[in-house]
């Protein structure tokens, strides 16, 4: 659905590069992007999103290039949440926020009110629809997000850190829209720091370090290169972690695959 | 030395519809290093700013109770006195930043500079928590271009530079990667370790569980228990109060598996490796 060949990409003219020479093919696997603060995720899900350039190099989206596209088009195809809400947020309620990308693509009101209380149902904040974003505490804000790009029914859907100050509720809201959007074939994308939940959610993790692709293959090949990942600063899950201390051969990613072993 | 003691404090918002904190009693002694947990909306950032004066010196609402940090009453001393004794880190980094200042060093030596240290001891100290922080590549840049990552640490930075006695810290880490939560939290065991009293309202149940010396587990504004980590995490009605169990504590009580010498399971991967080693296998 998505093929990246060669990109590059800086900030500045001549600086140092912040992605070098990516190459990458998404399918409809939910793949988790992982690596350290600085790493260059959220540039390289800005480009997916055209909303910055590629210095060098092609980002195909379906058949066409992103640069050939407009910003209409791509909304039509492509959700990206944000990493800090508040790049993201601009209406006055609840509603309008969450509506406001579906009116944007011209749907009519009735139904983009209909769509956008489905998705508000969805992240639990149907109750707060008349209510100012910016009273919202953090993880209610990023919820928010999460709805205001579900609404919107694209095939690709980008978040980027969608757990951050979420409680164990908010976590298991955002695991259930990510199988629900896995369903639909849609292809997710998801930066994130907490690796048990990669570990729970996830077909494909990709590591990234400063600016390239360090691994990539399905969670359970990438969790089970202890030595590459120290490279990139990523510790194995917990439960992988414990689990090979104690000289189980197979990666385990999850606590029931860790039971399963022991009950053999 | 008792450093805090909270008793009966009860407290309502202006506009909230119910006591936001209801009937909380504790005692924390000097030099603990205590995590506050429970689900969002349980009452842990509310719970931080009544043990710094914003609650209800700033918010006002209806306060019942008393809070004693380090001999002071909060509810009979300003803000600004207390503050020279507790120092908080809030949850979103943003709302702390002054905007008046231009870089990272100028936002740190503000506070140093509001209590009138002398330029020389000013200079060492920024230096210093510049240093623990790992900010000192960034300290010339503006704080509103920094990642968030970097901002949580230069919040961080701002707060320790002025050593107060007790140390309040609002889910300080979850802009940071996971190595750089694993710093500040080291960072900060080495101030508890120096004797200053730390208290952490925090999600990330695997670190309270390593770093924090006892756990307290908030419910809808009520206190639900006060105990070390591994009581805590070994509660079997946890999961009602809408927090999960460190991984390696849920591992271990699904094969019933206590930690060694005690009634309880593990909580870190050191313990349960032990628990666990030649018991498998
Ligand atoms: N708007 C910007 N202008 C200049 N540099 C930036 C900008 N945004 C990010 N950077 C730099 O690009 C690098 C990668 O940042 P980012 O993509 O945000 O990383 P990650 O999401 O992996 O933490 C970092 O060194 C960061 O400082
Ligand atoms: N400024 C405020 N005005 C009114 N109610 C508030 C305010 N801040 C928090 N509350 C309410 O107080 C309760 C406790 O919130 P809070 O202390 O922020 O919880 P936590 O930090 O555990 O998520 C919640 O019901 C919240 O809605
Ligand atoms: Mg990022
Ligand atoms: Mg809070």
């Amino acid at each position: 659905m998505i093929k990246v060949s060669n990109l590059s990409f800086s900030y500045t003219g001549g600086g140092v590069p912040v992605l070098s020479d990516i190459n990458l093919e998404f399918d409809q696997r939910t793949t988790a992007i992982i690596g350290q603060n600085g790493a260059g995720k959220t540039t390289f899900v800005k480009l997916l999103k055209g909303l910055l350039k590629a210095t060098y190099g092609e980002i195909l989206i379906g058949e066409y290039d992103v640069k050939m596209r407009t910003a209409a088009e791509l909304a039509r195809k492509i959700g990206l949440v944000f990493q800090n809400p508040n790049d993201q947020i601009f209406k006055r309620t609840v509603l309008d926020e969450t509506m406001f990308g579906l009116l944007n693509i011209k749907m009519g009101r009735y139904t983009a009110e209909k769509l956008a209380v489905e998705a508000l149902e969805l992240v639990g904040l149907d109750d707060k629809l008349s209510m100012n974003p910016h009273d919202l505490s953090l993880s209610e804000k990023k919820l928010l997000c999460i709805a205001s790009v579900v609404a919107m029914d694209t095939d690709i859907v980008i978040f980027d850190e969608p757990t951050i100050a979420q409680d164990h509720a908010g976590k298991e809201i955002i695991r259930r829209i990510i199988q629900k959007l896995k369903e639909k074939n849609k292809l997710v994308l998801t930066i994130i720091h907490d690796m048990d939940f990669v570990a729970e959610n996830f077909d494909r993790t990709i590591v990234f370090n400063e600016g390239k692709v360090l691994l990539d293959g399905s969670t359970r090949e990438v969790f089970s290169q202890k030595d590459v990942l120290e490279e990139a600063n990523v510790e194995p899950p917990g439960i992988t972690q414990l689990a090979n201390r104690l000289g189980l051969k197979n990666t385990i990613l999850t606590v029931d695959e860790f039971l399963h072993e022991c009950a053999k | 030395m008792k450093k805090i003691v909270v008793d009966h404090l009860k407290y309502k918002y202006p506009l909230g519809e119910e006591l936001a904190l209801q009937d909380i009693s504790f005692q924390i002694e000097e030099g603990e290093f205590i995590g506050i947990i429970g689900k969002n909306s349980s009452g842990k950032s509310t719970l931080c700013q009544a043990l710094v004066g914003l609650v209800p010196h700033f918010y006002k609402g209806a306060y019942g109770g008393k809070v004693i940090v380090d001999g002071l009453e909060v509810k009979t001393h300003t803000i600004a006195e207390i503050s020279l004794k507790v120092g908080m880190v809030f949850q979103n980094p943003f709302t702390q930043v002054t905007g008046s200042k231009m870089t990272v060093y100028e936002e740190i030596a503000f506070g140093l500079e509001n209590i009138g240290l002398p330029r020389e001891e000013m200079r060492r100290r920024i230096h210093e928590v510049l240093k623990l922080m790992k900010i000192e590549h960034v300290k010339d840049r503006s704080p509103f271009d920094l990642s968030g990552g970097q901002m949580q640490r230069m919040a961080i930075a701002s707060i320790i530079a002025m050593k107060p006695d007790v140390l309040v810290l609002d889910e300080p880490t979850s802009q940071l990667d996971p190595a750089g939560s694993e710093e500040v939290f080291q960072a900060i065991q080495d101030l508890s370790g120096q004797g200053i009293t730390v208290i952490m309202a925090e999600h990330k149940m695997e670190k309270v569980a390593q770093y924090c010396n006892r756990v307290l587990l908030l419910h809808e504004g009520k206190l639900v228990d006060f105990a070390a980590p591994e009581k805590i995490f070994s509660r079997n009605d946890l999961e009602t109060y809408g927090v999960a169990a460190p991984v390696y504590t849920r591992v271990c009580k699904a094969l019933g598996m206590k930690k060694q010498g005690c009634d309880s399971y593990p909580v870190t991967l050191k313990d349960a490796e032990l628990a666990l080693r030649g018991s498998l296998g």
